[in-house]
C-alpha cells in the first residue's frame, strides 16, 4: 500500500498577507489561476496581432487606422511594411505556441487540478512552483519588450532558422535585440517549465493518496503526467539552442553562421557554423512541444466527455497507452520539419516511417473516444461541445498530417498554407477548444459560480463554424501552391487566391470576435454568475468531492481515500447514476481497476 | 540722416562688390584608359518596375559621356569657402521610381533636409550605408508619405535598397554649398566663389578622389580639369 | 442542439470536401520527367485520407445524433468488438494503409533525391541571396570561375564575386536575373547560399528544395514543356521574402542557344 506519510516540505501555513495570498503564493491553486490569466493575456494579444495579419493579407495597400502609433516605422500612415508584418507573425506564433497552448492546459489547469485529482495538499515543492509562474511572466515580458525596443521585435519567425537568427541587425530590422529579447525569453520559459515539470512528476508519482493508484488516475492526471515527461527533456533541449543564438549575438561566436557569408557586400566575421545544427535542436524540442500542445487538451477533453456521455470509455488503458506512445514516438519524427532543408535524403525517408506510424495511436485514440459515444447518454453543455468539436477538429487537423508526413508530397506542400492549415487546426483550433471546455467544466469549481450557458453555445456555435471557414480554405491554398510568410502576394500565381484570402480574412475578424463573447462570460461570470454547487456535473474525480472553491488545503484537513476507478458512470448507486472516487459505496460496475 | 545714408551706401558697396568680385572654378571630369562596359540590369523579378524601361538599365557605378567625359563626379570646394555651414531652406528630394533612385548621386548639405519619395507599385525598403553617420533602413510601401531624414556629419554614403539588390545610389553629404555634379563630357562649374584660396576635390565613386588647389582674385573664371584613370574590370 | 450540432458537422464535412473533388484550387499541370509519380502519391493519399476524413466525421455526426438526449432510463450500449476490435482495425487498417503510402512513397522521393543527375546534365548555377536569385551559366569555355566573396558588389553587379581581371574561367562566365533552360534537357542545379537561407521552388516542376549556407546542395530535373514559370523562394529570409523570386522561361534548344548568345554580349 502507499504510504501515507507525507514529507514536512508540504506542509505550510496558509498565507495571511495579501502578496502572500495572490502575488507570491505558494498555493498550487493560485498558481494555477495565475498562469490562466496569463495565458489569456496573451491569447488576446495573439489574437489582435493575427487581426493586423490578416487584414494585411487581404487589403495590403490599405492604411490600419492608428497603427501608426503602435509604430511610425512598422506602419508609415498606416500601412504595414513587410518588415512589420513578419515581426507581428513572429511575435504571434511566439505568444500563441509558448505563452497559450503550453500555459494554459498544462501549466494553468494542471497546476490547479492534478495535486487535487491526486488526493495532495499541494505539490512537493511549492517554491519552485511559485517561481515557475514568475519566470514564465517574466519571459513574457521579456518578450513583449522587444515591440519597445530598438527596431522591434524579430522577424524570423517563431521557428527562427539560422543563420538569419544570428548574424545580427544586419540581417533585417529585428534581428539584433529583437533577437536577443526572443532567445532570453525563451530560454526564461524553458527554465519555467522544467520548475513545473518537476512538479508534475513527483507529485503524480509520489503524492497519491491512499486507494490512487496510478490505473486510478483520471485521463486528465494522466495527460498532464506525460506531458510533463515531454516536457522535461524537449525544453532542456531549446534552452541551451536558445543560449548559443544568444552567444552567437553577444560573445563572437559562430555555432550557426558558416564562413564566407555576404551582407550588404561585406563578408560577414563568422565561420565555422552549421546551419541545419540549429534546425535539428529546434525541432528535436519542435516537434515534442506540439504533443506538449495537444496532450493535456487529450486528457481535458476526454475527462469531460466521460462526465457528460454518462458511461466508461471502450477501454480507459488503452487511451492512457496511446498517450504514451505518442509521447515516445513524438521524439522520432521530428526530421518531417527538415525533409527538403538540405539534410541527407536517407534521413527525410527514415524519419518519414515513424511520422506515418504516429497516426495509428492518434487514430486509436479518437476512435475510442467516437465509439465510447455509441450507447451513451450524452448530455449537451458548453463543456460537452467543445469537447465533441475537439474531436472533429483533431479528425481534420490530423488527416492532412497523412500527407505532410510524406517526403514525395512535401515537395509540393512543404512552407506552404497547407501546413500553417495544418497545425492551426490542431494546435490553434483543437488545443484552444480543449482550454474553452476546461474552461466550462472547471470554472464552477473554481470560483463557485456557474458561467453563463446561453452564452457559451453562441461562443461555441461561433468559434466552431467560423474556424472552420477560417482554416479549411488554408489547405485548398496550400495545395494552390500559396506560399507561407509572405507579408504581400506579388507573384502571379498568387493573384486568383487573393479573394480567398479575403473570405478568410472576414471569417478570422468575426471568429475573433466571437471570443469576446468567451472573456466577457469570464469576467461576468466571475462575479455574477449562478451559484454553483460542489458538483454540478454529477462527476466522478476527487476535484468535485471537496468544498467550492477548494480550501487552501484543497481537503479541509482530511486525506481522502480512493475506492473507485476514476469513471464510474452508468452504475446503480444512492445518488444517481455514478459513484464518486472517494465514496465507499459498492456498487455494481462492469469493470473496476483494484 | 546723413550718416544714415553714408552707411547704407557703404554696405551696399561692400556686399555689391563681394557679389561683384564672385570668380567661378569651372572644367571637365575626364578618365584615360578602357573602363568596363556597363552591365545591363534585369529587373525581371520585378515586372512592374520592368516594364517601364522599353530599353533596359545599365549600371550607373561609371557613367561616361563625350570626348571620354565622366559623369556623375561630385566636384566641390572641400576647403577655404568662407560661408561654409549654412544650411539650405529647402529639403532634396531622391526618388524611387522604376526601381531606379533618382538621381544616382544626390548631392546635400548637412542638416539638409533628405526626401525620399517612392513612386512605384511596389514596397522599396533604401537603406544608406553610412559608416559615419547613423545607419537605418526604412520601408516604404507604395502610397505612403514621404521619409524625410538628415545627415548630421559630411560622408559619401553608398545606398541600396534591401528588396531590389540592383538599386544602388550615393548620398554625398558635404559641409560645403559649393558643389556640383560632372555631366554631358564631364563639364562642371562652381559659381560665387569670393577672391581666395581654394581646395577643390572631386570624387567618383569607383575611381576614387582628386584635388586641385585654386586661387580666386576676382570675377575670373579658372579652369580645372580632373583625369581619372579608369578600371578595365 | 445535439441533432444540429450532428448536421452542422456532416454539412461542414461534405462543403469541405467539394472543393477537392472539383479540383478547384489545384496544383497546376505538372511539366517534368519525375512528377508523375509525386501526383500519383498525392492523389492516392487524397483519397485515403478524405475517405478517413468523411468516415470519422460523419460517424461522430451519427452518434452525437443517436445518443444525446436519451431517456433517462435508456439503457447504455457499449460497442460490439469493444477496444479490442477498434485497436486491432486501427493496426491493420490505418497500418497497412500508411506503411503502403510510405513504401510506394519512396521511389518518387529517390527519383528526385537519391539518383545521381547523369553525366550530360548541363549545369547551371544558383545563387540566392536577399532578395533575388541569380543564374549562373559556364560560358563556352565549360568552367565555372571561382567564387570571391569579398569580391560581391550588388551595385555594380558583380552578383557572385567573379573576378575576371585574375581569373581566366571566370570571364566568360554567363550571370542572369531569369533562368533559361532548354527543354528535354536535364539541368543539374548547383544551389549556392549568398547570406541566409532561402529556397528554390516551382510548382510545375515539382521541386522544391533549401539553400544551405556553408553547404552547396543540388538538384536535378528536366522540364517537358516550353513555357514561362515562377520561381519563389519559400524559406523566411528576411523583410523582402515576399518579393524574391524569378522567372523559369523553358525554351526550344534553338531559342535557348539565341538567348545565351544574347546574355553573353
Amino acid at each position: 500500500m502507499h504510504d501515507m506519510s507525507v514529507p514536512a516540505a508540504h506542509h505550510h501555513a496558509p498565507p495571511t498577507s495579501f502578496i502572500r495570498k495572490h502575488v507570491f503564493s505558494l498555493d498550487h491553486k493560485v498558481i494555477g489561476k495565475q498562469y490562466y490569466g496569463l495565458a489569456l493575456l496573451a491569447a488576446y494579444v495573439g489574437m489582435g496581432l493575427s487581426w493586423l495579419m490578416r487584414f494585411h493579407l487581404a487589403w495590403n495597400s490599405t492604411a490600419i487606422p492608428g497603427l501608426q502609433f503602435l509604430s511610425a516605422s512598422g506602419a508609415p500612415g498606416g500601412v504595414m511594411t513587410p518588415e512589420y508584418y513578419l515581426q507581428l507573425m513572429t511575435m504571434h506564433g511566439t505568444i500563441m505556441v509558448f505563452f497559450v497552448l503550453t500555459t494554459a492546459p498544462f501549466a494553468a489547469f494542471g497546476n490547479y487540478f492534478l495535486p487535487i485529482q491526486v488526493g495532495a495538499e499541494d505539490m512537493p515543492f511549492p517554491r519552485f512552483n511559485m517561481m515557475s509562474f514568475w519566470v514564465t511572466f517574466t519571459a513574457f515580458l521579456v518578450l513583449m519588450s522587444s515591440f519597445f525596443v530598438g527596431d522591434g521585435p524579430t522577424l524570423g519567425g517563431w521557428t527562427q532558422y539560422a543563420p538569419l537568427n544570428a548574424i545580427g541587425a544586419v540581417g533585417g530590422p529585428g534581428q539584433g535585440t529583437g533577437v536577443v529579447l526572443w532567445a532570453t525569453s525563451i530560454a526564461l520559459f524553458c527554465v519555467g517549465q522544467l520548475l513545473g515539470a518537476l512538479n508534475f512528476i513527483s507529485t503524480t508519482l509520489d503524492l497519491r493518496v491512499k486507494g490512487m493508484s496510478l490505473m486510478r488516475l483520471p485521463l486528465s492526471a494522466w495527460s498532464w503526467f506525460i506531458t510533463s515527461c515531454i516536457g522535461l527533456t524537449a525544453f532542456a533541449v531549446l534552452m541551451p539552442a536558445c543560449i548559443l543564438v544568444i552567444l552567437d549575438h553577444v560573445a563572437g561566436t559562430s555555432f550557426f553562421v558558416a564562413s564566407g557569408l555576404v551582407m550588404n557586400d561585406q563578408v560577414l566575421p563568422h565561420s565555422g557554423g552549421s546551419t541545419l545544427l540549429w534546425q535539428h535542436l529546434f525541432w528535436f524540442f519542435g516537434h515534442p512541444e506540439v504533443y506538449i500542445a495537444i496532450v493535456p487538451s487529450m486528457g481535458i477533453v476526454s475527462h469531460i466527455l466521460l462526465a457528460n456521455q454518462r458511461k466508461q470509455m471502450l477501454s480507459q488503458r488503452v487511451l492512457i497507452y496511446s498517450m504514451g506512445a505518442l509521447a515516445v514516438l513524438s521524439y522520432m519524427v521530428y526530421g518531417h520539419h527538415m525533409f527538403v532543408s538540405g539534410m541527407n535524403p536517407f534521413s527525410s525517408l527514415a524519419f518519414s516511417f515513424p511520422t506515418l506510424v504516429i497516426t495509428i495511436p492518434s487514430t486509436i485514440i479518437v476512435l475510442i473516444w467516437t465509439f465510447s459515444l455509441y450507447g451513451a447518454k450524452l448530455r449537451i453543455n458548453s463543456a460537452s461541445l467543445f469537447s465533441l468539436g475537439f474531436i472533429s477538429m483533431f479528425v481534420s487537423g490530423g488527416v492532412s498530417g497523412f500527407f505532410l508526413a510524406q517526403p514525395s508530397i512535401d515537395i509540393m506542400l512543404h512552407a506552404t498554407y497547407f501546413v500553417v492549415g495544418h497545425f492551426h487546426l490542431v494546435m490553434g483550433v483543437a488545443a484552444m477548444f480543449g482550454i474553452f471546455a476546461g474552461t466550462y467544466f472547471w470554472f464552477p469549481k473554481m470560483t463557485g459560480r456557474m458561467m453563463n450557458e446561453t452564452l457559451g453555445k453562441a461562443h461555441f456555435w461561433l468559434s466552431f463554424v467560423g474556424a472552420y471557414c477560417i482554416f479549411m480554405p488554408f489547405h485548398y491554398l496550400g495545395m494552390a501552391g500559396n506560399v507561407r510568410r509572405y507579408s504581400t502576394f506579388t507573384d502571379d500565381f498568387l493573384q486568383p487566391l487573393i479573394p480567398v484570402h479575403r473570405f478568410i480574412t472576414i471569417a478570422a475578424l468575426i471568429t475573433g470576435a466571437a471570443q469576446l463573447i468567451f472573456l466577457f462570460n469570464v469576467i461576468y461570470s466571475r462575479f455574477k454568475g449562478a451559484p454553483a454547487v460542489d458538483n454540478p456535473w454529477e462527476a466522478t474525480s476527487l476535484e468535485w468531492s471537496t468544498a467550492t472553491p477548494p480550501p487552501f488545503d484543497n481537503f479541509g484537513g482530511k486525506h481522502p481515500i480512493v475506492y473507485h476507478d476514476p469513471y464510474q458512470y452508468g452504475v446503480k448507486s444512492s445518488v444517481g447514476d455514478y459513484v464518486m472516487q472517494t465514496s465507499p459505496e459498492q456498487v455494481e460496475t462492469e469493470f473496476e481497476e483494484k | 540722416m546723413r550718416t544714415k545714408s553714408i552707411l547704407a551706401g557703404v554696405s551696399t558697396l561692400l556686399i555689391s562688390s563681394s557679389l561683384i568680385f564672385a570668380g567661378t572654378v569651372s572644367g571637365k571630369v575626364t578618365f584615360t584608359g578602357t573602363p568596363a562596359k556597363p552591365k545591363t540590369i534585369d529587373m525581371s523579378k520585378e515586372p512592374s518596375c520592368a516594364k517601364q524601361h522599353a530599353t533596359p538599365l545599365t549600371t550607373e557605378s561609371v557613367v561616361t559621356g563625350p570626348n571620354n567625359g565622366l559623369e556623375n563626379v561630385v566636384v566641390y570646394v572641400s576647403s577655404g569657402a568662407p560661408d561654409d555651414g549654412q544650411v539650405p531652406a529647402q529639403a532634396v528630394t531622391y526618388e524611387q521610381k522604376g526601381c531606379q533612385y533618382l538621381p544616382h548621386v544626390l548631392p546635400m548639405h548637412v542638416n539638409q533636409e533628405l526626401k525620399i519619395t517612392n513612386s512605384d507599385q511596389t514596397s522599396h525598403n533604401i537603406h544608406p550605408l553610412a559608416k559615419v553617420n547613423r545607419e537605418w533602413n526604412k520601408s516604404q510601401p507604395p502610397g505612403t508619405p514621404p521619409i524625410s531624414e538628415k545627415y548630421e556629419k559630411p560622408e559619401f554614403i553608398s545606398v541600396k535598397c534591401n528588396v531590389h539588390p540592383w538599386m544602388h545610389g550615393v548620398f554625398a553629404v558635404m559641409s560645403t554649398n559649393h558643389y556640383d555634379l560632372s555631366k554631358g563630357g564631364g563639364a562642371f562649374k562652381l559659381p560665387n566663389l569670393p577672391p581666395g584660396k581654394y581646395t577643390i576635390t572631386a570624387w567618383h565613386e569607383d575611381y576614387g578622389t582628386q584635388t586641385a588647389d585654386v586661387t580666386i582674385t576676382g570675377n575670373e573664371t579658372k579652369d580645372v580639369d580632373f583625369t581619372f584613370k579608369a578600371k578595365a574590370y | 442542439m445535439a441533432k444540429f450540432f450532428a448536421a452542422t458537422i456532416v454539412v461542414i464535412a461534405i462543403l469541405s470536401a467539394i472543393p477537392i473533388l472539383r479540383h478547384t484550387w489545384t496544383a497546376p499541370e505538372d511539366i517534368s520527367t519525375h512528377g508523375a509519380l509525386i501526383d500519383e502519391q498525392m492523389s492516392e493519399t487524397m483519397a485515403e485520407a478524405g475517405i478517413s476524413f468523411l468516415a470519422a466525421q460523419f460517424i461522430l455526426a451519427f452518434f452525437v445524433w443517436k445518443f444525446s438526449n436519451r431517456a433517462p432510463d435508456a439503457k447504455l450500449k457499449k460497442f460490439p468488438g469493444g477496444a479490442k476490435g477498434l485497436v486491432i482495425g486501427a493496426l491493420l487498417v490505418v497500418g497497412i494503409e500508411v506503411m503502403a503510402l510510405g513504401i510506394f512513397g519512396v521511389k518518387a522521393w529517390a527519383n528526385v533525391y537519391l539518383d545521381a543527375p547523369s553525366a550530360n546534365a548541363m549545369p547551371i548555377q544558383v545563387q540566392a541571396g536577399q532578395f533575388a536569385f541569380y543564374f549562373r551559366y559556364p560560358g563556352p569555355d565549360g568552367k565555372f570561375g571561382g567564387l570571391h566573396p569579398e569580391l560581391i558588389n550588388e551595385g555594380s553587379q558583380n552578383i557572385f564575386g567573379l573576378d575576371p581581371e585574375h581569373d581566366v574561367d571566370a570571364r566568360d562566365d554567363i550571370v542572369a536575373a531569369e533562368m533559361a533552360i532548354p527543354v528535354n534537357k536535364e539541368i543539374h542545379l548547383l544551389m549556392h547560399a549568398k547570406d541566409v537561407g532561402h529556397s528554390f521552388f516551382v510548382r510545375e516542376l515539382r521541386v522544391q528544395q533549401d539553400f544551405v549556407p556553408g553547404l552547396d546542395v543540388s538538384l536535378h530535373f528536366t522540364a517537358t514543356k516550353i513555357g514561362k514559370y515562377e520561381i519563389v523562394c519559400t524559406q523566411l529570409c528576411g523583410l523582402g521574402h515576399y518579393n524574391m523570386k524569378a522567372y523559369l522561361e523553358v525554351m526550344s534548344q534553338q531559342d535557348f542557344d539565341d538567348w545565351l548568345k544574347k546574355q553573353g554580349q
